[in-house]
């Protein structure tokens, strides 16, 4: 380790007297008056473990380095290790406020090296747009939420958690998990809407404008938080083109770039939603963006929801019919909990050896994805969030890579900050939202 | 691999026969990477199984017309290169066209020029980079190490991907942080995980691992890692010691 240049202070507590003198000290000598100083990697504004190594010149920050790798776990080479069923386990975990995207990205990845993009049944493209915008609402409820706690108004953080439970309360009816949920699948998701879900579903539709509408009015016009949003972090179009930002940073820019519309995916074409966007290029921008998105994810639900009613699930299979990729069975609910469903169980351990067999390979071995590459790329809350799927004719990935959004979006933030006051830091990480189990895999 | 290996070229000629059979017999052709039962050596499994082959799979090649917007691309980028000063044939090694994507795999030395003509020429405008991916393919000597590039043109919502490959003993790709500054970070990422050296790059440093950590973690050659798991008197062995069945 190389010797640190300068006199180092740990502000451990109760020696801000020392330190403040030490800054005064070094601000009359000339050529020295340039105070470097550790934020994080365990910092409440932070938005999980990132460092950022602020100099300041007194208020002013003069330069800005992200420091990132804390929570880097080898979820890409774990996938190496799995079948291609099994990675959903593993990547759902990256961002972990958007497991929903963090899934569809893979399986659309898989499917496209499958070739049986077009072979996905409607009912499970209808439950993948459904639980993507429930997710985003969630995601962007945090993302306000910890945005008002930063910026010291803890009502509205309260407020967001208490609407982020409202879908995870629906995620969990649908999946059976909170997060992490492994739901949707190479082929299809895992299981059907349980009943009770469409009546949940248009109580939430019905409830949700307005608990988004009591954060508006918190917020919106809130003169103290305009003050402290707007004009602040500025980033351009041409930077935002050049660091390669996408996601509401990139519409407060100006530019209506969704992938839903330009390049859709999972049927989102058939479905009416309008991409919001400003152009003040600054933090208040990134804000309204993230509430009207919401607003537009609501629409989007409510058509998911009238095209589930108006199906009947026992015409409507939810995982593709090609029994080489789709998973052999149903789940249902049993008297110890969540398992195969009985009619699978008596099918394969009373009738018939073969579906046995075949079950018991498909799970164990997993089916074989022809060799080739493939990128498949979904708008996630935070912007483009791909997937870059390499096989080499086996059984499992022989490279994953994720290109998550949060990663190159943290980029931007010396352009945001240097040359802005250390307290606007705050509210640029919090404007481009970074989950750093996306960032670091 | 090497380039006779391309399959497009063998079936061209033979249309009329049964391309499956052809492909097929292309394959059983390639030499066989491993032998053995489902990749597992340590356990004395005796399901009969052990006489799998496993060979390496293609490398694809295609030939004109690319479909889609492809061979517009191709075209621009031919007429670019040609400004430039060096030709499509002297930059583009092969081409790609699977899968309804286009991936361009580019010769080193001209990555720069290549990435520069697409995001300038605006017939192209491929402006936004998303980043690097690393790709280490064990069995391809000579050409171990690839960097896959996807490029996004907004202006005319395209997509292309750009492949770069590089020796193991010489792992060095020229920096497309000029061209394209996203790459900065995941220059480093690649440079991290795989040892992949970006020649100017402004700071190539470690970013997710340890300054001080040793090896490329995802590279082929770089184990997985892992403990035997003991539950109720039966143990598990680590995942990459598990069978496998491919």
């Amino acid at each position: 380790m190389t010797e640190t240049e300068g006199r180092v202070y740990h502000v451990t507590g109760q020696d801000w007297d020392e330190i403040v003198a030490a800054a005064d000290e070094a601000g009359d000598q000339p050529g020295n008056d340039r105070l470097v100083v550790n934020m994080g990697p365990q910092h409440p504004s932070t938005h999980g473990v990132l460092r950022l190594i602020l100099t300041l010149d007194g208020e002013t920050v003069t330069e800005l380095r992200p420091v990132i790798g804390y929570l880097h776990t080898g979820i890409e080479k774990n996938m190496e290790f799995r079948t291609w069923t099994q990675g959903v386990t593993f990547c759902t975990r990256m961002d972990y406020l958007s497991p929903i995207f963090n899934e569809t990205a893979f399986c659309l990845a898989t499917e496209r090296l499958l070739g049986i993009e077009e072979a996905i049944p409607e009912r499970a493209n209808i439950l993948r747009v459904l639980l993507m915008e429930l997710n985003r609402i969630s995601s962007h409820m945090m993302a306000i939420g910890t945005f008002g706690m930063e910026l010291g108004a803890t009502t509205v953080f309260l407020y967001g958690l208490r609407e982020r439970e409202k879908v995870l309360d629906l995620l969990e009816l649908i999946t059976g998990l909170r997060m992490n949920h492994g739901y949707i699948r190479p082929g299809g998701v895992s299981q059907d809407v349980p009943p009770g879900a469409i009546e949940r579903l248009r109580e939430f539709i019905a409830v949700m404008p307005g608990l988004i509408g009591e954060i508006r009015a918190l917020f919106d016009a809130s003169p103290f938080f305009k003050s402290r949003a707007e004009g602040v972090a500025y980033l351009d179009l041409t930077g935002c083109m050049a660091l390669g930002v996408t996601g509401p940073v990139l519409r407060t820019a100006g530019l209506p770039w969704d992938l839903r519309k330009s390049q859709p995916y999972c049927g989102y074409e058939s479905y009416e939603f309008a991409v919001p966007t400003r152009d003040t290029c600054d933090v208040y921008g990134r804000y309204a963006i993230r509430m009207d998105e919401m607003e537009e994810s609501l629409k989007i639900i409510e058509q998911c929801v009238d095209r589930l009613a108006g199906q009947r699930p026992a015409d409507d299979p939810v995982m593709i019919r090609d029994a080489k990729i789709g998973w052999p069975a149903q789940l249902a609910l049993g008297p110890d909990g969540l398992g195969n469903s009985p009619r699978h169980i008596a099918h394969i351990m009373g009738q018939s050896m073969e579906a046995l067999i075949h079950h018991f390979k498909l799970v164990t071995e997993g089916f074989r994805v022809p060799a080739g590459q493939a990128y498949a790329a979904v708008e996630s809350p935070r912007g483009e969030l791909g997937c870059h799927a390499v096989s080499d004719g086996g059984t499992r990935p022989y490279r994953v890579h994720f290109r998550d959004p949060s990663f190159t979006n943290l980029q931007a933030l010396p352009a945001m900050c240097e040359g802005g006051m250390v307290a606007d830091v705050i509210a640029a990480v919090a404007s481009v939202d970074p989950v750093l189990g996306g960032v670091d895999r | 691999m090497t380039s006779e290996n391309r399959p497009g070229q063998a079936g061209e000629e033979q249309a009329g026969e049964d391309r499956a059979a052809l492909a097929g017999r292309e394959r059983l052709s390639q030499p066989v990477l491993r032998t053995g039962m489902f990749g597992t050596h340590t356990s004395g499994d005796t399901s009969g199984y052990g006489r799998m082959r496993v060979r390496p799979p293609l490398a694809p090649a295609s030939e004109r017309p690319y479909g889609s917007y492809f061979d517009e691309v191709a075209d621009s980028l031919a007429a670019g290169l040609e400004q430039a000063g060096s030709g499509f044939d002297e930059a583009i090694e092969r081409v790609v066209a699977d899968r309804g994507e286009l991936t361009l795999h580019v010769r080193r030395e001209h990555l720069v020029a290549v990435a520069r003509v697409l995001r300038d020429e605006p017939s192209l405008a491929f402006e936004l980079c998303l980043g690097v991916s690393g790709v280490h393919y064990l069995w391809e000597t000579g050409r171990e190490l690839r960097a896959v590039y996807p490029l996004l043109s907004i202006a005319r919502n395209r997509r292309v991907r750009l492949e770069v490959s590089a020796p193991d003993a010489d792992p060095r790709i020229p920096s497309l942080v000029d061209v394209y500054p996203t790459c900065d970070w995941h220059e480093r990422e690649t440079w991290d995980f795989f040892g992949i050296v970006f020649e100017g790059h402004p700071a190539l440093t470690r970013i997710e691992m340890p300054d001080d950590w040793k090896g490329h973690p995802q590279r082929k050659d770089y184990p997985l890692g892992g403990i035997p798991v003991e539950y109720r008197g039966a143990t598990v062995p680590p995942p990459d010691e598990r069978r496998a069945y491919s």
